[in-house]
């Protein structure tokens, strides 16, 4: 079952170079605004006040990660998931166990054993789908949603038996810097893990299990008369989707958050990561970055819009409304109007310039 | 075994509360091939209207058939603005517009009508009554009574009347079915209208049990396993299913909860939909059009 139908004619991943212009090569290639994007997260520490860093980029580029594993499995190989959040909470509550039981304390260690966690999750779970399609997915992962949480809040070893079922972790070692506290090693941090999973997701949908992917969601009986197993596709875009989606998790609740709950990863959050690759867009690297910044910055515009011009605070369940009124709105634009999101929209209105240009 | 049987029938009539939100999703899915995630949002919006107009002192009598028109329109609304641009996308496309539709209904709902939790009072008393030895919820038995008594409303409705029988060809093959002059349009505004007003009757259902708040658009999710069990095209399957739901969350929460730590309903009802994927991927009563690979 195809996604999204205009995606059937994108066979070809949407690379940064305009597809047709220059066939996808093995490895993602370097483009202006990769260069300049990155260029801009790595220097950004030296003008950017604390606040900037840690609570706005910070969290855009944890919840970008995010994206990237849900559209690995959603937009690359059409399995419809609203369990994002449950993957997360593994990644977090898998990093703090090993942390706490384990004593593993330091921290990338930490975070990947927790990544591996979730991705044991994300097999588990996809296991149901190498048998089941479309809305039945859909169940297999709304089940992993609410079945995580409540396993960490019902299992008190997962909490390390506090009063109350949260998490925060031990001081953890980071080759001697100080990643406990000091806010320009937590971004770099972050910067590197969000920068270096995204590369080798890009790489990923350009090798031969990523074109299994997009072959399976475009049409999996095609698929599967060339010779794909789509079962050990659809399992193994569980337990990729799984890692990275626990990554952002762990960074979420321990780099982000500090101290969290699975409040913070319920089924909100799983509804936000999808919305996330809806208006950012379907099968887009890129898409991710723009969706989750979109999603991160518009309730933070429309208080401070409101702050300024109408001069006082708006009551928060108020505003939370409106946001919620204009994130369904848009959704439903974007399906109507540009299924492909954000990032196509950017691509069509620059490559409509090109065209422009070249009349001129 | 008096507990037992108590947990059965608790569970059984509890379930009916299930079916009565499934058969919204299945009315849409029939006849559009629509998973509607917005209909716990219809369902909340409904509740909460209602309960605002009873609030501003409006007798029932009153206050229902003008929360059914404003619903209806609403419907009418949906149809022309989400659902006719959309014609001919994918189903999971749909969907995730319906996902969308129902942030924007929740939004409305709760913008306008607030977002406290209010109490809906039917006039019906929750006494529980005696049974030989066996405590039953008077409440659960009005509701079961509702949903069956809905059910059997729609049957007919279905397999009688004109509008039904097009509805039914719209479903069975939406292009034969234009061809000979059934307008698509039409169909999906009334089973929208209509499946509006069955999530009023649902929501009046929870919201008097559970009082009027945003917890409403949650029995949604409640209902996806129902749907799986009972087949999406099956009313009276939404009504079995619902009640097979219901029964046996309530005996793994009396039996098997009490070990490993309670609340599990949470997610039983979703690991019997699963089992039930293995044996039956087409639900007890759907037809075969979904398959697995």
């Amino acid at each position: 079952m195809a996604i999204l139908p205009r995606s059937t004619s994108s066979t070809v991943p949407a690379g940064p170079a305009e597809a047709g212009t220059k066939p996808p090569g093995r490895f993602a290639a370097l483009n202006w605004t990769t260069v300049t994007f990155v260029a801009f997260l790595l220097l950004v520490p030296a003008v950017a006040t604390e606040y900037w860093l840690s609570a706005i980029i910070l969290p855009v580029l944890v919840l970008s990660l995010a994206g990237i594993g849900l559209n690995l499995k959603t937009g690359y190989a059409g399995q419809v998931s609203v369990g994002a959040g449950g993957f997360m909470a593994v990644g977090a509550y898998g990093m703090f166990c090993f942390a706490i039981h384990g004593n593993v304390l330091n921290f990338p260690l930490a975070m990947l054993l927790g990544g591996m966690m979730a991705a044991v999750a994300g097999f588990l779970f996809g296991l149901p789908s190498s048998r089941i399609k479309g809305f039945y997915v859909m169940v297999t992962t709304l089940a992993a949603q609410f079945f995580i949480e409540w396993l960490f809040t019902k299992v008190a070893w997962f909490y390390n038996y506090g009063s109350v079922p949260t998490i925060s972790l031990p001081p953890m070692t980071f080759f001697g810097l100080d990643i406990n506290d000091d806010p320009v090693v937590r971004y770099y941090y972050t910067v590197f893990v969000v920068l270096g999973l995204t590369w080798v997701a890009s790489n990923l949908i350009r090798s031969p299990v990523g074109r299994n992917w997009m072959a399976i969601r475009d049409m999996d009986t095609a698929a599967g008369v060339i010779g794909i197993d789509s079962k050990k596709s659809k399992i193994l875009v569980f337990t990729v989707s799984g890692f990275f989606l626990g990554i952002a998790g762990a960074l979420w609740a321990f780099i982000f958050l500090g101290t969290t709950s699975t409040l913070s990863f319920d089924i909100t959050r799983s509804f936000q990561i999808l919305f996330i690759i809806i208006i950012g867009g379907m099968s887009s690297i890129r898409g991710n970055y723009i969706g989750a910044a979109f999603i991160y910055l518009l309730p933070i515009t429309i208080d401070y819009l409101v702050k300024t011009f109408l001069g006082g605070t708006l009551d928060p369940g108020f505003l939370s409304n409106v946001n919620k009124i204009i994130f369904g709105s848009l959704i439903i634009f974007f399906l109507i109007k540009e299924p492909d999101g954000i990032d196509k929209l950017i691509r069509s209105l620059a490559s409509k310039r090109r065209t422009a240009r070249g009349r001129s | 075994m008096t507990i037992f049987l108590e947990t059965l029938i608790g569970g059984l009539l509890a379930g009916t509360m299930y079916s009565l939100v499934a058969i919204g999703f299945v009315l849409i899915f029939k006849a559009s091939g629509i998973f509607n995630y917005a209909q716990g949002a219809m369902l909340l919006f409904a509740a909460l209207l209602l309960v605002t107009l009873l609030g501003l002192g409006l007798p029932f009598i009153v206050a229902i058939p003008l929360t059914i028109v404003v619903i209806v329109i609403g419907a009418i609304l949906i149809e022309r603005v989400v659902l006719r641009p959309l014609a001919n996308r994918s189903t999971m496309t749909l969907f995730m517009a319906t996902l969308g539709l129902s942030y924007v209904i929740e939004g409305l709902a709760q913008g306008i009508m607030g977002a406290e939790v209010r109490a809906l009072d039917l006039g019906v008393e929750d006494l529980p009554i005696f049974v030989g030895d066996i405590l039953i919820s008077q409440f659960d038995i009005y509701a079961a009574v509702v949903a069956i008594t809905l059910a059997g409303t729609l049957a007919v409705l279905f397999n009688k009347t004109r509008i039904g029988i097009s509805l039914r060809a719209v479903a069975d093959d939406t292009g034969a079915a234009q061809s000979i002059g059934i307008d698509l349009n039409n169909i999906w505004r009334i089973v929208w209208a209509v499946a509006a007003i069955v999530g009023l009757v649902a929501g009046m259902a929870w919201g008097a049990r559970q009082g009027v708040s945003f917890n409403l658009s949650l029995v949604v999710l409640k209902a996806l396993p129902v749907l799986i069990i009972g087949g999406f095209t099956s009313i009276g399957g939404a009504i079995i299913a619902g009640v097979i739901v219901g029964a046996s969350e309530a005996l793994a929460e009396t039996y098997i909860g009490i070990y490993i730590g309670g609340g599990i309903q949470s997610w039983f009802a979703y690991f019997v939909a699963i089992v039930f994927l293995f044996f039956r991927p087409t639900g007890l009563f759907g037809d075969a059009e979904i398959q697995r690979v």
